[in-house]
């Protein structure tokens, strides 16, 4: 069943230099139980787009959609109030910068079984067990101690497994992981993914991936939606997505990858992504695409069909129309 | 084989750090007894968790802070700092995030010149201004580049203004501290070719410190594996991602999440995370995460050992010869 069904979601924010276009119409949906990355480079939307499914965006945001609905609620109409009480009970996120979302002035404990006291209305001996019950379940030792530490005191990995805690704490349908490993090492990293993919496969959550890293994508996810400039530019199942991209930005993007250098000097992508003042006319990928032509550059093209990953281009790689020409 | 360039010899370096107001300052050993050699026209990689040591050995070997003990080489002569000064030229830094190490007052121009107004007193201001954009050109930048100041460029760019920077002084040296680790995918590419076409034309003998696995086995000859301060595996590229001896080693590549979403995956599951640095265990540094310890490994230290391909482990995995 489709948990998050968003169309033609924009983003704009108003700058000091005027209107800025952060999320440009993105179309996703995010099935019960499954795991999706999004993935792209800094700047491309990834965090907004998101942030702006949570409703957490600042004021200076404006946020349009067609159709922007969760679990079959529909979000643009919700009153904030009955928003409130959705996220962060079967919505929840996981932050980028999580040392940002903890308080320094309350110790994880109570950080914890605050959340659970405020959506669950839980008493206080239940609150207790189940943020033990909680800590370990994301695989922190020696939980009782730990609930009284206050989060300077404990070390990235384990303050990432409070932030998991909190987020699943009111067991959500729907987790959104922003760059969870991001900080970590390699191996703290491998705990963390293997847990939030347990956790996936105990509850039958749906989960929002957020990665610019694609060997996280690769071991991770099962749908992969890549992002650039904002757009969403191609969709496709993990497998097909690596083997026979769609889109030139997604096939350029996997060729720079040193493990897949076949010598010495990697392949690159020229230029840089666009900016407010420099977006392009046409695709926004044109000005760095190897196959751009003049119609690229005078018009946008629009995603095209599932069959091609809905990959926004006009000559989309690994097509029979392509093999054919 | 040609000599090498840098020699370290037992590299220790030790903090004494206080813990609470009124308890007696504990000794942090962030680098214990490290040896390597970087030759000319080489890449030696040094790869470890957060806190391992890296950037701490960067520090020694720059010149930025002495070693507590043991020793370092230039072209054969002892590095002491008495002759820093001198000796600094020759070994050069860039660092992991190309937004810090910039001064945002200052023109792209001026942050290439700098390094010579203070160490080449000789040089006329013609002199320095043509060498400057000479090598704004050698890092891939454009004449036009040479006024502007740092926010007007990409992180890619300004990674690029901080490698020229450190080649004003013709460094024989250079260190590199994570210096794609901030970069996107698209722009690290060209940057790691950058670095790979500057080591072939000047030489230079690259210390490449990261986390980054796969960025490793593309650009490295040599590898240092660092655990806790300590080098506990060394060898060339090739036969530490092939057959790596030490467990640790072997568990961080088996983390490493690999681009191919067919690639089995059967990681390694390390329990626990590392160590505070002032509680190091006795014995080997690894032995409370490892599954293959036995009661000696908690007793006794083991040494590195071996000879090309060595490491510091009682049960090693692919046993050394
Ligand atoms: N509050 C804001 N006001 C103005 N612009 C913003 C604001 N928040 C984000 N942006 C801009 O929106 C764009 C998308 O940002 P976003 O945080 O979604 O990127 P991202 O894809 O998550 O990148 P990263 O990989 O760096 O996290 C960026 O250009 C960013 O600078
Ligand atoms: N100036 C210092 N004073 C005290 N401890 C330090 C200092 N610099 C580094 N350390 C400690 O030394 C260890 C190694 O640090 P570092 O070399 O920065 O590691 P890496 O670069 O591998 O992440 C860490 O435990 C760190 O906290
Ligand atoms: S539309 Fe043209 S410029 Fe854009 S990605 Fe496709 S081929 Fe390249
Ligand atoms: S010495 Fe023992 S504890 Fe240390 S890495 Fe080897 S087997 Fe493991
Ligand atoms: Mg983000
Ligand atoms: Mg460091």
């Amino acid at each position: 069943m489709t948990l998050l069904h968003i169309r033609n979601l924009s983003v704009d924010f108003a700058t000091a230099s005027g209107q800025f276009r952060a999320v440009d119409g993105v179309d996703q949906d995010v099935n019960e139980s499954e795991i999706l990355a999004i993935v792209g480079e800094s700047g491309s939307g990834k965090s907004v787009s998101m942030l702006a499914v949570m409703g957490l965006l600042p004021w200076t945001a404006t946020v349009t959609a067609d159709e922007l609905t969760f679990d079959g609620q529909d979000l643009l109409t919700m009153d904030p109030r009955a928003r409130r009480k959705i996220v962060g009970k079967d919505l929840a996120m996981i932050f980028q910068e999580p040392m940002s979302s903890l308080n320094p002035c309350f110790t994880v404990g109570w950080q914890i079984r605050e959340a659970l006291r405020v959506h669950l209305g839980m008493g206080r001996r239940e609150r207790q067990a189940r943020a033990i019950e909680l800590f370990e379940q994301v695989g922190i030792p020696d939980p009782e101690k730990r609930l009284s530490a206050f989060p300077h005191q404990m070390s990235g990995g384990m303050n990432q497994r409070v932030m998991i805690a909190m987020a699943i704490a009111c067991k959500p349908k729907l987790l959104i992981a922003d760059e969870p490993t991001t900080a970590l090492d390699v191996t703290i990293q491998a705990q963390i993914l293997d847990l939030l993919a347990s956790l996936r496969d105990e509850t039958g959550m749906g989960l929002v991936l957020i990665t610019h890293d694609m060997g996280v994508v690769a071991e991770t996810a099962e749908r992969v939606s890549v992002q650039y400039a904002g757009q969403k530019i191609e969709e496709q199942p993990v497998v097909p997505l690596f083997e026979t991209p769609h889109h030139p930005y997604t096939s350029a993007l996997l060729d720079a990858l040193p493990e897949r250098a076949t010598e010495k000097r990697l392949p690159t992508i020229p230029g840089v992504v666009p900016g407010q003042f420099d977006r392009p006319a046409g695709c926004l990928f044109s000005p760095r695409c190897q196959f751009a032509n003049a119609k690229c550059k005078a018009e946008a093209p629009r995603p095209s069909s599932i069959e091609l990953g809905h990959a926004r281009c006009f000559y989309p790689l690994n097509s029979n129309e392509r093999a054919a020409s | 084989m040609t000599d090498p360039v840098m020699t370290a010899t037992a590299l220790e370096r030790h903090y004494e750090v206080s813990s609470g107001l009124f308890r007696a300052s504990r000794t942090l050993k962030a680098v214990a007894g490290v040896e390597f050699a970087l030759y000319p026209g080489k890449t030696l990689a040094v790869v470890g968790e957060s806190g391992c040591g890296k950037s701490t050995l960067a520090r020694m070997v720059t010149m930025i802070e002495e070693p507590t003990a043991g020793s370092l080489t230039l072209d054969g002569k002892p590095v002491v700092p008495e002759d820093w000064a001198s000796l600094r030229k020759s070994v050069q830094i860039v660092f992991q995030d190309p937004y810090g190490s910039l001064n945002p007052r200052q023109r792209i121009g001026t942050i290439l010149e700098e390094p010579l107004k203070i160490n080449r007193p000789d040089m006329s201001n013609t002199e320095r201004t043509a060498k400057a954009r000479e090598m704004l050109g050698l890092v891939g930048l454009r004449p036009e580049h040479f006024d502007r100041y740092p926010h007007m460029f990409s992180g890619g760019q300004r990674q690029r203004i901080a490698i020229a920077r450190a080649l004003m002084l013709d460094p024989k040296v250079l260190v590199l501290d994570e210096p794609v680790s901030a970069l996107d995918l698209s722009i690290q590419s060209s940057v790691l070719n950058l670095l790979v076409d500057l080591q072939e034309r000047l030489q230079l003998a690259y210390l490449f410190i990261s986390h980054d696995l796969s960025v490793v086995k593309h650009v490295a000859d040599e590898v240092i594996v660092m655990y806790l301060g300590r080098a506990v595996e060394k060898g060339s590229r090739d036969t530490v991602f092939a057959t790596p001896f030490h467990p640790y080693t072997k568990a961080l590549l088996s983390a490493t999440p690999q681009a191919d979403p067919r690639a089995k995956k059967e990681r390694i599951k390390l329990d626990g995370e590392l160590p505070s640095p002032l509680a190091i265990p006795d014995g080997c540094p690894f032995a409370p995460r490892c599954w293959k310890v036995q009661e000696k490994c908690r007793a006794t230290r083991p040494a590195l050992f071996g000879d090309a391909h060595s490491a510091a482990c009682f049960f090693p995995e692919n046993s050394p010869t």
